[in-house]
């Protein structure tokens, strides 16, 4: 699928160009995850200890508590967050966290959400181009 | 995927910035959910329960101290969740000093915003709580879906900065479990198989939670077959089990709860998908899971997740009956400042602590410092507290009846009651 562009929904729009991590469970930000340094704290992740610092963030959904916003806001401000969020749920929470770091830090990082097709697609690794109207190449 | 929301002329007047920039931010929020959520419209609410004064990093701090400077207000009543840290117990302090004195400097920065100061997980516990039908912001989980489901009172799960949004403002999307149809159940979970004196126990509640929100997920399950002296307690428990091993919102318990008073009520007329027989197995299967170490010595035994109820304090000092905790266990009890004050009112509090039992408000102890750098083996009575707290903390759980946390207490050592054992769950009358 190299070059191939897709369009996806745009939840908070920027751009961003970087490596997927893809994620191959949902994550609880609040809990199993550490806001100050970007790291998966949730043991049973299996991707637990990983950093989503500078990637793409590519999950499904997350596993909604009511501390998503704050961690996902708290890590950008750290400068751990991801460069990105690629979805398959649009996730007020993400898009709320993102929102609030927009505001107060003025860091931008997009949120989008593609269809699950697409999604079953990606790679991990892969670098990733995400334009603010949406669309995302596959490089 | 454009979705043109209805807005009032308050809402454009917020979005304009004709209250600030921090009201606009707020009304910016809310909008952007609802076009998030796809919501035609927004709708009022009458009540906010309020998570964002629970520290977890400068952000929070930072978000609040925004909406102070440029002199946000709120629109409707808000009560705070649990803290970080006890505002009444300033020896209680959780992490390093720069986090326990910003997680205090967020709770009062709450406090100056206009939001009432209960500082509890279990609001509904309180005086004042909302009626069935009200519009409503929630966002602790437990509290959400004991709202939902056993008050009937109607939100979402509003994570942090919405939640205080959504009070600023007055509106959330109507979207989710504001509507009726998304109320509806979609799966049935049956007890003909649990016997009837085992589904009066209050571990069988927490249990039967932990069940139901494993295998529900995110969809609305009903119950049926619980008995009618179900208590808010035993509901508690269930609201807060649900939304541990789940992401359940709302549940019906069929005859008990308010949307529920049949079962074809509670699946608003349409033919249930999925129909789950619960069995004295699955409940064994669940309290071996909950109860993750083996027993044996017992540092501590932590009740009151959620809160810790009046009714549940009158249980604790009848089964304790005067009798002492061991010299090497601590009874530690988490509660509102409310529930605090009627217990000492009803003269309970001197006794209890003379009991050794260690009475903590404002915060919760999966977190909190009176548990912070204990090791060793801990018991509890809750399948939240039990299935959240050994990723939390460096300790080990056991999960037990009310009955079976306090005789542990006592003798230090785990306790089981014979009538719950595992032969015993299945031969029950």
């Amino acid at each position: 699928m190299t070059g191939t562009a897709l369009q996806g929904r745009v939840l908070h729009a920027g751009t961003a160009t970087g490596e997927v991590l893809l994620l191959d469970a949902p994550l609880s930000f609040w809990g199993g995850f550490d806001p100050r340094t970007g790291t998966i704290l949730d043991q049973q992740h299996p991707q637990a200890g990983e950093s989503i610092g500078g990637k793409i963030l590519a999950l499904r959904e997350t596993r909604g508590s009511a501390g998503t916003p704050a961690a996902i806001a708290e890590a950008i401000r750290r400068g751990c967050g991801p460069l990105a969020f690629l979805m398959v749920r649009p996730d007020v929470n993400v898009v709320t966290g993102v929102k609030v770091a927009a505001h107060l830090y003025g860091q931008t990082v997009p949120v989008v959400t593609i269809p699950d097709a697409e999604f079953e697609r990606l790679q991990d690794g892969r670098e990733l181009e995400i334009l603010a109207d949406g669309i995302i190449t596959i490089r | 995927m454009k979705t043109e929301i209805q807005l009032d002329a308050r809402d454009l007047h917020l979005l304009d910035g004709g209250e600030g920039p921090a009201m606009k931010f707020a009304m910016e929020l809310v909008h952007n959910a609802a076009r998030v959520m796809e919501a035609g419209r927004l709708i009022d609410v009458s009540f906010a329960h309020i998570d964002a004064c629970f520290y977890s990093g400068r952000a929070h701090l930072d978000f609040v101290n925004y909406l102070l400077d440029y002199g946000a207000k709120l629109a409707a009543p808000a009560w705070t969740n649990s803290g970080l840290v006890s505002l009444h117990d300033p020896s209680l302090r959780s992490g390093d000093d720069t986090t326990a004195r910003e997680a205090r400097r967020l709770m009062e920065a709450y406090e100056h915003l206009g939001c009432k100061p209960v500082w509890t997980c279990a609001p509904y516990q309180l005086p004042g709580r909302p009626a069935p039908g009200d519009q409503i912001v929630g966002s602790e989980s437990n509290a959400v879906t004991f709202y939902n489901s056993v008050i009937g009172a109607r939100t979402n799960k509003y994570g942090d900065f919405l939640d205080v949004a959504a009070a600023l403002t007055g509106r959330v999307p109507d979207a989710g479990l504001h509507r009726d149809e998304a109320r509806q159940a979609n799966l049935v979970f049956t007890l003909d198989e649990v016997p009837e004196s085992l589904r009066r126990e209050d571990l069988f509640f927490h249990l039967l939670g932990h069940i139901v929100g494993a295998k529900s997920g995110s969809r609305i399950p009903a119950i049926t077959g619980l008995p009618k002296s179900t208590s808010e307690d035993n509901l508690k428990a269930i609201s807060a089990a649900v939304a541990a091993s789940g992401g359940v919102a709302l549940f019906h318990a069929v005859g008990i709860t308010p949307e529920a008073p049949d079962l074809e009520a509670a699946c608003q007329g349409h033919e249930p998908v999925e129909t789950n027989p619960i069995t004295p197995a699955d409940l064994v299967c669940a309290r071996k899971t909950l109860s993750s170490a083996a027993d044996g010595p017992t540092n501590m035994v932590a009740l009151g997740t959620p809160h810790f109820s009046f009714t549940e304090f009158r249980d604790l000092v009848t089964l304790l009956d005067g009798r002492a905790t061991a010299a090497n266990t601590h009874l530690l009890v988490t509660t509102s400042r409310h529930v605090c004050d009627l217990i000492r009112a009803n003269g309970w509090l001197e006794g209890l602590e003379k009991a050794g039992t260690k009475i903590v408000v404002d915060t919760c102890s999966y977190f909190s410092p009176a548990i912070n750098g204990l090791k060793g083996r801990v018991m509890t009575n809750s399948a939240k507290w039990a299935y959240y707290a050994p990723g939390m903390l460096d300790i080990e759980v056991t999960f037990g009846s009310l009955k079976e946390c306090v005789e542990t207490a006592i003798s230090g050592e785990t306790w089981r009651d014979p009538g719950l054992s595992d032969d015993a769950l299945g031969q029950r009358p």
